[in-house]
């Protein structure tokens, strides 16, 4: 054993590699992409790791593994498993042989995604067991125990953590790499009547997974991380109820910092939400008259302790987000819970002193970068399509950072390729308007194919505009199937976004570098009045990855102040200053966007790789 | 009772601030004490405030602190210092770089950036608890704008609210950084204005 600084993902990943994980899969999404970013980095040459083209793909893979005896983890981040649900829905009634982990990552708040979705509740819904670690430690043990529980039962187990658990970092002790274990999977073993779906063994298996589930509640009510943590002695609330409270994950370090070690509450942390360890809540609810129940997301354990107060006759009033004492939605935090805490046990929490009134202070919304073609590419598209009745679907990476003014290029995101699909949606309602679909070349592999294909059979009228900055860049820049780099260090074929659209049937599929911003401009309005579906490929790599060979300089004798390169183009590399405007060198990429767009030719010198 | 120590760094996505808390939880481990981080990642990264929360120590719950709780906060950027003072102790102590990061936000028709009023409140909140630092004139002097993280890290030291030395500091560079940066970076780090 040793001591490593880790983030949470990283310390997930070397927990499922201690556990002799044989493969791994996934698609990269905050907050989980470090899971598989450092199985790859830290394996051994015996284990294969690959980002799938989606979660679903990834899902299967996984699975394919695991029915062959490996040891299997698929990592995704939450709305990934609305992409997955479709094989993990029916996994669940097949099973697996080897130990399979479904690791996902939740984000209250949300900080980087779209839904607050709780993966605790698609647990129940989905029959699966679940584990919720509370801190870096406990994850990198905890992993462990999944794949254990996960093959001992022939059951897919979820692992889900929460952004503060996934992206914390902690001295965390760690098996050295000769303390792994080394699973030998046996290989897959025909057997129709185990690995086919029909009807007649899912209702069979139906049962099984209800008994089993029944067995593992009680059993869990014994997993030592379902704790009970008794109160100190003689502990009451300020008006003598005697109280206790039940959390989770983060949140059981939220109610440890609040926490008088010498005088408190009883406490429970819950580490399987499902199969509740019931047995265990009714040892913790014994003889308390109320519960606060500090969780994030949904109320899981609030409702699994009402039903468990309901069917054992238990008089004790449970209290959470159902009853307005957690806040419904959103992150919670030291204080937060702290307040709650505090109102709980009646004591006054009204001793925060008045703060002193700080100046107003400037917002910083994420912005693209300076130099990102992006900019570039939702420019020339704005130019060119000035004056007519257009709708802009975008979808999800950098670029849904379009929405933002000066640019205001995104008029809808829903989730993973839906941008294709809302707007041939819109154009059945209003054929007179010029619809257009933004795609990143990393999500039209993932779901971007299907959509246009939808479209182009449908006869839609609209324009795809594929922003290809040849990475995932909003993760970290993954590699994917245009890049022609695999996770195992492989140079293969690349997938051309091109011929893919070609073989669909369009017959205008144009590539352009959006940098050249008289050219795009020329092609968007020669390609936006075709009929049909057509496509045109911003192709222009992403500014993190591009070294700048000369960065833009103004000329400060013919710039008259005029700021339309900042109020048309919203670079962060472009400062005003002293009424003129001045380029920040630290952040110039020399992409000459601002070069072209300056119409008194001020600015120059910009070159880039 | 053993000593924990609260520490928030600050700025603007791309600054330098994850480094920094790396450097300072190097440092703390090489001294066998142990420590819990959170930050910013993901979207905020493109130009978005950032945060890190550093807490030291044993006996640390929670990666996020409470309001209230933080010994020190190193900030890249003096709008980001008030954006994050609400988590300084009373007696807390702040190091700022002087040199202002203007948002896209504030030029095309968000909050302006009230460069005076923002640097004033912080030196009314903090009184001499503050350290300013010339981030422009270090830069000049090092002939680099890359290491004002570390700075920033050697203003803390020095200030003694970091609970750890500029030799700890030293040895968390050696350990993290390859062996090119060193020298800009030993000078970055003693570098007093």
């Amino acid at each position: 054993m040793h001591t490593e600084f880790l983030m949470g993902n990283e310390a997930i990943a070397l927990g499922a590699l201690a556990a002799g994980v044989n493969v791994v899969s996934g698609y990269p999404g905050t907050p989980s992409t470090e899971v598989l970013e450092t199985i790859a980095r830290r394996k051994t040459d015996d284990v294969y790791v690959e980002w799938s083209i989606n979660e679903k793909a990834a899902m299967e893979v996984a699975a394919g593994a695991a029915y062959s005896g490996a040891r299997a983890m698929v990592t995704m981040k939450q709305v990934g498993l609305n992409v997955a649900s479709d094989p993990l829905m029916s996994l669940e009634y097949i099973g697996v042989k080897g130990g399979m982990v479904v690791m996902v990552a939740d984000d209250p708040g949300p900080i980087s995604s779209q839904t607050e979705q709780d993966t605790r509740t698609f647990a129940q819904f989905s029959k699966l067991p679940i584990f919720d670690p509370s801190s870096v430690q406990e994850a990198y043990e905890m992993v462990q125990e999944a794949f254990e529980l996960s093959e001992r039962l022939g059951t897919p187990v979820f692992f889900r953590a929460t952004t503060r658990v996934d992206h914390g970092y902690e001295s965390t002790l760690v098996k050295d790499t000769d303390e792994w274990l080394h699973n030998q999977p046996e290989g897959f073993v025909k057997d129709p009547g185990r690995w086919v779906i029909f009807p007649r063994l899912s209702v069979v298996n139906h049962a099984k997974i209800e008994a089993r589930n029944a067995a593992l509640s009680d059993e869990l009510s014994d997993y030592e991380r379902n704790l009970v943590v008794p109160e100190t002695d003689g502990f009451r609330a300020a008006d003598g109820r005697r109280v206790g409270i039940a959390t989770h994950g983060i949140n059981y370090a939220y109610v440890r910092e609040n926490l008088d070690e010498a005088n408190h509450a009883r406490l429970m942390r819950v580490a399987t939400p499902f199969p509740f360890p019931e047995r265990k809540a009714v040892e913790f609810l014994q003889g308390l008259d109320e519960v606060l129940c500090v969780e994030e997301l949904d109320p899981v354990i609030e409702r699994a302790l009402i039903a468990v107060c309901g069917k054992h006759h238990l008089d004790v009033a449970i209290r959470g987000k159902l009853t307005g004492d957690i806040a419904p939605s959103g992150e919670n935090s030291v204080e937060s819970v702290g307040a709650a805490l505090a109102v709980f046990m009646g004591e006054d929490a009204s001793k925060a002193p008045a703060p002193v009134e700080a100046p107003t202070l400037p917002v910083r919304p994420p912005v693209l970068c300076a130099g990102c073609p992006h900019r570039a590419s939702f420019y020339a598209v704005k130019c060119a399509m000035k004056g007519r009745k257009t709708i802009y679907c975008g979808d999800i990476g950098c670029y849904t950072l379009g929405n933002a003014a000066p640019l205001d290029m995104v008029d809808t995101c829903l989730c993973m390729g839906a941008g294709i699909n809302i707007a041939q949606g819109v154009f059945h309602v209003e054929p007179d308007t010029a619809c257009f679909a933004f795609v990143g070349d990393s999500t039209f592999f993932a779901s971007g194919i299907t959509g246009t294909i939808n479209a182009f059979y449908n006869q839609a009228n609209m324009t795809l505009v594929v922003l290809d900055n040849s990475t995932t860049a909003m993760t970290g820049h993954q590699p994917h199937p245009g890049t022609g780099r695999t996770m195992m260090g492989e140079v293969v074929e690349k997938v051309s976004i091109e011929a893919i659209l070609r073989a669909i049937g369009l017959t205008t599929v144009e590539t352009v570098d959006p940098l050249d911003h008289k050219l795009a401009v020329e092609t968007v309005r020669r390609v936006a009045d075709e009929p049909g579906v057509k496509a045109i490929i911003f192709k222009s790599p992403c500014v993190v990855l591009a070294k700048p060979q000369a960065r833009s300089v103004v000329d400060p004798d013919k710039c008259v102040g005029c700021q339309r390169c900042v109020r048309q183009l919203g670079c962060p590399g472009l400062v005003p200053r002293d009424g003129k405007v001045v380029i920040d060198d630290s952040l110039c990429t020399g992409c000459t966007l601002c070069e072209q767009a300056c119409p008194f030719g001020a600015i120059s010198g910009g070159e880039r790789l | 009772m053993s000593v924990k120590t609260n520490i928030i760094l600050c700025g603007v996505g791309g600054q330098g601030t994850i480094l920094a808390s790396k450097l300072i939880a190097s440092a703390a481990m090489g001294r066998g004490i142990p420590v819990k981080t959170a930050e910013t990642i993901g979207m905020a990264q493109r130009g978005g405030s950032v945060f890190s929360h550093v807490r030291v120590g044993e006996g640390v719950a929670s990666p996020l602190m409470a309001r209230g709780a933080a010994d020190l906060i190193i900030a890249f950027e003096p709008a980001e210092a008030v954006r994050q003072l609400g988590f300084l102790k009373p007696d807390g102590r702040v190091v700022v770089s002087a040199r202002p990061v203007v948002p896209v936000s504030a030029m095309t028709g968000g909050p302006a950036y009230d460069y005076e009023g923002i640097m004033s409140y912080l030196r009314a909140q903090v009184g001499e608890r503050l350290v300013v630092v010339d981030a422009d004139q270090a830069a000049a002097d090092l002939g680099s704008a890359k290491c004002l993280n570390v700075v920033l890290l050697g203003a803390a030291a020095r200030s003694g609210a970091l609970g750890l030395a500029e030799d700890d500091l030293l040895d968390a560079i050696h350990g993290r950084l390859p062996e090119k940066l060193w020298a800009l970076n030993e000078r970055a780090l003693a570098y007093v204005g």
